[in-house]
């Protein structure tokens, strides 16, 4: 990044500085020294390999070595300073629980994910693309409908999940109806918005061909505007998980990732909470990255796909 | 303004179509009640039932209307109570500033953090390698669903009322602004950088006066996406707590004792809240970018 001598020079600096506020923490407290040292170790180990070295390796490296650091620190610091379990449970106690209690996180994310999110998801995104598709026909509707459904997308939609319960019952079909809720506005104007992006030549183009309103529907302006489609997808993924556990706050069968969390704070089996919450975080990104693939299978045109 | 009538007619399409479910929604009580009375009602009885019902499965728009009104004109903030003077829990902006506080405290915490965090990550190859997959991860993460166990937590250590809230906001307006602002402090192109290395200026030099200035349209958009995040993540995280003010709080009374026309002002008021906090992000936007020579 920088040029010149001048940080070349004061290279010494940071190794210096870094020892010397291990050595003070440790003076003040040896559980703070050993805390602080592990963290700018592991920093000074980062910072030499980004700095030293290029490539694919540093790129999946650096950030390992960042999060397995957080973790370390994390147990280190639970258990030297004896942090009750109640309040934060040690990372290997997490792992325990998750190991022992699979049957029961896996029917949770049944319930939740594969019931509540994925269905109010399909139900909600194929919703929006249909009406995105009738309000593309007139240009009356577009200008009413995309400063409306920006409007509304922005608004905490979240709040509805306690009148949803009331109308659908405990069951996941009350959560999958949050979930619509959640996803069809940003997906509407995603896909609005999609369906604009193809250019005035290319539409004239294909008008010059003759081509009927549905073969320049599917020949050009779906595929122009599937990056726009993928990127309402991608927002929705984490929507829809967000919709399905909250809506399980307020009333569900006794099974159910927000069902868990609520109960198992309540009896304050906080490794248990820990274990939903690593769940959800896994079924989060596993699912974001699933959109992200298939786009990458679609889209593969799209300048954003190109490997750099 | 060539949008104000088909904005217009968009919503009064919305409105009709909620009329319509109350009417249809509501119309099994109503015909239940009158059988068991033994009473004939013709169609205009009906719907007139329907909508003024006490405790409809959907209240109709006025009914929602007329509660927003009664609870934020018809009812004063402040009350005397035991000699003190105290918030009224039955205004309704007594429990949107109870939800707003920790939104805005919040949302200042996780901006600040957040841009110095972007200068960080543009300014340090370690930082930018190990701090920033973690960060775009953690937006697929549904945080958002868990902010209730973080207050308990808090809770439990002893800290309550305003902060725990706002670490929630704080956390969920973070992200969208280290996304943003990264990209932003990058946006200047090789050109502009080049010249400032060409004035021999210095890394902060080039912040201050290059990178700062062109982040700010990437910015304001992280932000609008951020208060939005906030408010949400203050409204959830009063749900499981027993939180008694709050909007949160209100939907979740509304909820156990089945008073929907509550429910639903209180969804009205967090979405006008929203509403006023992005208008008022936007016209900061408009009135920096004007004066930054970058307005339409």
């Amino acid at each position: 990044m920088s040029v010149g001598l001048a940080p070349v020079r004061q290279r010494w600096i940071w190794p210096a500085l870094g020892a010397s506020v291990v050595v003070i923490a440790a003076i003040y407290d040896v559980r703070l020294g050993i805390i602080m040292g592990v963290w700018l170790g592991a920093w000074a180990v980062n910072g030499w390999l980004a700095g030293a070295a290029r490539g694919t390796g540093v790129r999946v490296m650096v950030p390992l070595i960042f999060g397995t650091t957080l973790l370390a620190l994390w147990e280190i610091t639970v258990g030297l300073y004896d942090v009750s379990p109640i309040i934060l449970p040690a990372p290997s106690l997490i792992v325990a629980q998750f190991a022992v209690s699979t049957d029961v996180l896996w029917a949770d994310f049944q319930q939740t994910i594969l019931k509540g999110a994925l269905a109010g998801y399909v139900i909600g995104c194929g919703a929006a693309v249909l009406v995105a598709l009738a309000v593309d026909r007139s240009m009356f509707l577009q200008r009413g409908v995309l400063p409306v459904g920006n409007f509304i997308a922005a608004l905490p939609i979240v709040g509805t999940a306690p009148i949803l319960v009331m109308w659908f019952g405990f069951g996941w079909q009350s959560k999958a109806a949050v979930v619509v809720a959640m996803v069809f506005f940003p997906m509407l104007v995603n896909t609005v918005q999609g369906l604009k992006a193809s250019g005035a030549m290319q539409r004239d183009l294909m008008h010059t061909y003759a081509a009927s309103y549905w073969q320049s529907l599917f020949k050009l302006r779906l595929p122009n505007a599937l990056p726009f489609i993928f990127n309402g997808l991608k927002i929705c993924t984490t929507l829809a998980l967000i919709g399905a556990i909250v809506a399980e706050f307020f009333g569900s069968p006794t099974v159910g990732m927000g069902f868990r969390i609520k109960i198992e704070v309540g009896r304050l089996a906080m490794d248990m909470v820990w274990a939903s919450i690593f769940v959800a975080a896994l079924a989060g990104t596993g699912f974001y990255g699933l959109v992200a693939l298939i786009e990458r299978w679609l889209t593969f045109w799209h300048p954003s796909q190109r490997r750099r | 303004m060539r949008s104000v009538i088909p904005v217009l007619t968009v919503v009064a399409v919305i409105v009709a179509i909620w009329f319509a479910g109350s009417i249809g929604m509501n119309r099994a009580w109503t015909v239940d009640q009158a059988e068991r009375r033994g009473l004939e009602l013709s169609a205009a009885d009906i719907i007139a039932d329907t909508l003024r019902q006490e405790r409809p499965v959907l209240p109709t728009p006025a009914q929602v209307m007329a509660e927003l009104w009664a609870t934020t004109a018809g009812e004063p903030v402040f009350r005397e109570r035991r000699g003190q003077m105290q918030g009224n829990p039955r205004s309704l902006f007594f429990h949107a500033w109870q939800t707003l506080a920790p939104t805005m405290l919040g949302f200042v915490m996780g901006t600040l953090a957040g841009i110095l965090l972007a200068v960080g990550i543009v300014h340090n190859r370690a930082m930018d390698l190990g701090v920033m997959p973690w960060a775009i991860a953690s937006q697929t993460i549904p945080i958002l669903a868990v902010a209730p166990i973080v207050i308990v937590v808090l809770n439990a250590v002893g800290l309550e009322g305003l902060v725990p809230k706002s670490l929630i906001s704080a956390y969920l307006s973070f992200f969208p602004v280290v996304v943003g602002m990264v990209k932003g402090l990058r946006s200047p192109n090789a050109m502009d950088l080049d010249l400032l290395r060409t004035y021999s200026a210095s890394n902060a030099q080039t912040l201050w006066k290059l990178r700062l200035p062109a982040s700010v349209p990437y910015l304001f958009t992280s932000l609008k996406v951020g208060i939005a995040a906030a408010l949400v993540g203050t409204i959830v995280a009063e749900l499981p707590t027993g939180a008694r003010f709050g909007l949160g709080a209100r939907l979740l009374t509304g909820s156990y004792y089945g008073q929907t026309i509550q429910i639903w002002s209180a969804l009205f008021m967090a979405a006008i809240c929203a509403a006023c906090l992005v208008a008022l992000l936007s016209a900061a936007e408009r009135a920096t970018t004007r004066r930054m020579g970058l307005g339409r």
